[in-house]
């Protein structure tokens, strides 16, 4: 499916969306609770068939985090972006390992680096960072280590 | 640290593999539960090499961080290499020369044989068949010694950057590569002798650790796992980047799922990589082997994706931009982290002993995973 008609079939699913502007593929942005419904509808939607979730991260923007999601489809090969904006002291987000199983490494790993709690997530531990870590999640911007963190 | 050892009160063995053991081929460290022989669960615990090489190339600039990548998967280091450079390109919309992209394309096709080569001889000695290795390193060392020749280096090549390649081929690599062609060319053959067409190895490999396409899909799996399932993923193909679009050659794909097709995969895109660079290192053309960019790199405000095909599958590199001359925030999709995740759905039921094949068909290289 080419973007345009990708926008305009998402577009019917939801009531208020709003794709960003640019890009290499349709970006859209959501509420958290809106997530997972969605993406059991683009999952099994047979027009739309995104059956496989290529990328899983997370974007610390000081004042927020926003999760994305890059997802295509191996049967149409279009690919879409979603992404969801958390609150950044108590960040919390459905978890969307029943759906694409591939999410659930991905998501362990958002987890310890970036402190984003994932609801119904199977196995919600430590996945990189060592037994007992304590203190902040290395990959968000205030996270200093004066001993082994290299600046140029 | 870990309190898993001993015995489960279901009466199930806890038993540690790793983090320092000859078949993981790095620092895995593997918790398996197991009924007698058989395999109920198998949890990986990774971060033994992990550097935070994603926070690192935040304070990096956009020429300084490509070379950070060279350490995630150090057998694919062009590939890495080439992923960051393309997708810093196409931030800047900058052409890159038909002589630089042959050079690239040729580069990593080499990397490619190079590592499957390290792969076959690895993994055949986990199963226990010990010459395969020396046969492997034989060759892997003529590709390491022609890119000592171009690029200086063996391992971390460090030779793609924005806008093309660091400096022009050497004046001994075509012909060197054409006699290492004919020579390797029978090579494959001779492995078909040796390890592929062996009985005992054949009834080792078949129906171990079982994937289905489906799976494949659902867990992410890309690059050989994958399309020995089946699953069309071959970026070279699906998204062509540099001149892969213009060259011929076959994706390969196996359907049985099982550790013997993951093999075959590799073994006969070897096959392919070859005839890729026997397309192109006649036709090498002239000019130069460079973009003309700025001393000082700002990529647009933004977001940038690219994907590329490395020996272990897709790798994905996102970089987001506010505007300055380091990265926002880079992701490293690494194909080896969402092969790993699938182990456990493919050792489960299966027998300890067995463990091994399964490891060794995903191709597991731990700096990739732990980044």
């Amino acid at each position: 499916m080419l973007n345009d008609e990708l926008r305009a079939n998402i577009s019917q699913l939801l009531t208020n969306t709003s794709f960003e502007e640019g890009g290499e593929w349709p970006t859209l942005t959501l509420g958290a609770d809106e997530l997972l419904p969605l993406a059991l509808r683009l999952r099994d939607d047979d027009a739309l068939f995104f059956n496989y979730l290529f990328c899983l991260t997370c974007i610390d923007w000081k004042t927020h985090l926003t999760m994305v999601y890059h997802l295509t489809s191996t049967k149409y090969r279009h690919s879409l972006v979603l992404k969801v904006k958390l609150d950044r002291d108590k960040p919390a987000v459905e978890s969307l390992s029943f759906v694409w199983r591939t999410a659930e490494f991905h998501e362990r790993e958002v987890y310890e680096l970036f402190g984003v709690d994932f609801i119904h997530h199977p196995d919600l531990r430590l996945l990189i960072l060592p037994d007992g870590w304590e203190g902040k999640n290395p990959l968000r911007k205030d996270f200093e280590d004066p001993i082994n963190m290299i600046r140029l | 640290m870990f309190e898993e050892q001993g015995i489960t009160p279901e009466g199930d063995l806890i038993v540690n593999v790793g983090p320092q053991h000859p078949a993981t081929h790095g620092v895995l460290h593997l918790v398996i539960t197991l009924n007698g022989e058989t395999i109920k669960k198998v949890e990986p615990h990774l971060g033994y090499i992990h550097r935070s090489i994603e926070k690192m190339c935040e304070s990096l600039s956009y020429r300084q961080f490509i070379y950070v990548t060279s350490r995630m998967d150090y057998l694919s280091a062009h590939i890495n290499n080439h992923a960051c450079a393309l997708c810093v390109e196409k931030g800047l919309q900058v052409e890159v020369p038909p002589k630089a992209q042959v050079i690239r394309v040729l580069l990593d096709e080499l990397t490619r044989i190079a590592s499957h080569e390290l792969w076959w001889g690895a993994m055949a000695m986990d199963i226990g068949a010990f010459t395969p290795f020396f046969h492997a390193f034989r060759e892997r060392e003529t590709i390491n010694d022609i890119m000592e020749e171009t690029c200086g280096a063996r391992l971390t090549m460090n030779f793609m950057m924005p806008g093309g390649v660091m400096q022009d081929l050497h004046p001994n690599f075509q012909a060197r590569v054409k006699s290492f062609i004919q020579q390797y060319k029978h090579k494959i053959g001779e492995y078909a002798e040796l390890l592929t067409g062996n009985i005992i190895f054949k009834n080792r490999m078949k129906n171990v650790g079982v994937l289905s396409p489906e799976d494949a899909i659902s867990y992410g799996c890309t690059g050989p796992t994958a399309r020995g399932s089946g699953v069309s993923c071959d970026i070279r193909k699906l998204y062509p980047y540099e001149v892969y679009g213009q060259v011929d050659f076959d994706e390969i794909l196996e359907t049985g799922g099982d550790s013997l097709s993951r093999y075959m995969v590799r073994i006969r895109e070897m096959q392919q990589s070859i005839r890729i660079i026997e397309q192109l290192i006649d036709g090498i053309p002239e000019g130069d082997f460079q973009a003309k960019t700025k001393a000082v790199l700002k990529l647009p405000k933004g977001e940038f994706y690219q994907r590329v095909e490395t020996a272990r599958g897709e790798l994905g590199v996102y970089i987001v931009s506010e505007g300055g001359t380091t990265p926002y925030r880079i992701k490293f999709r690494s194909p080896g982290f969402s092969n790993l995740s699938v182990l456990d759905r493919i050792a489960r039921g299966g027998k300890l002993g067995d463990l091994v094949a399964m490891m060794g068909t995903l191709d597991l290289v731990i700096p990739d995973i732990d980044r």
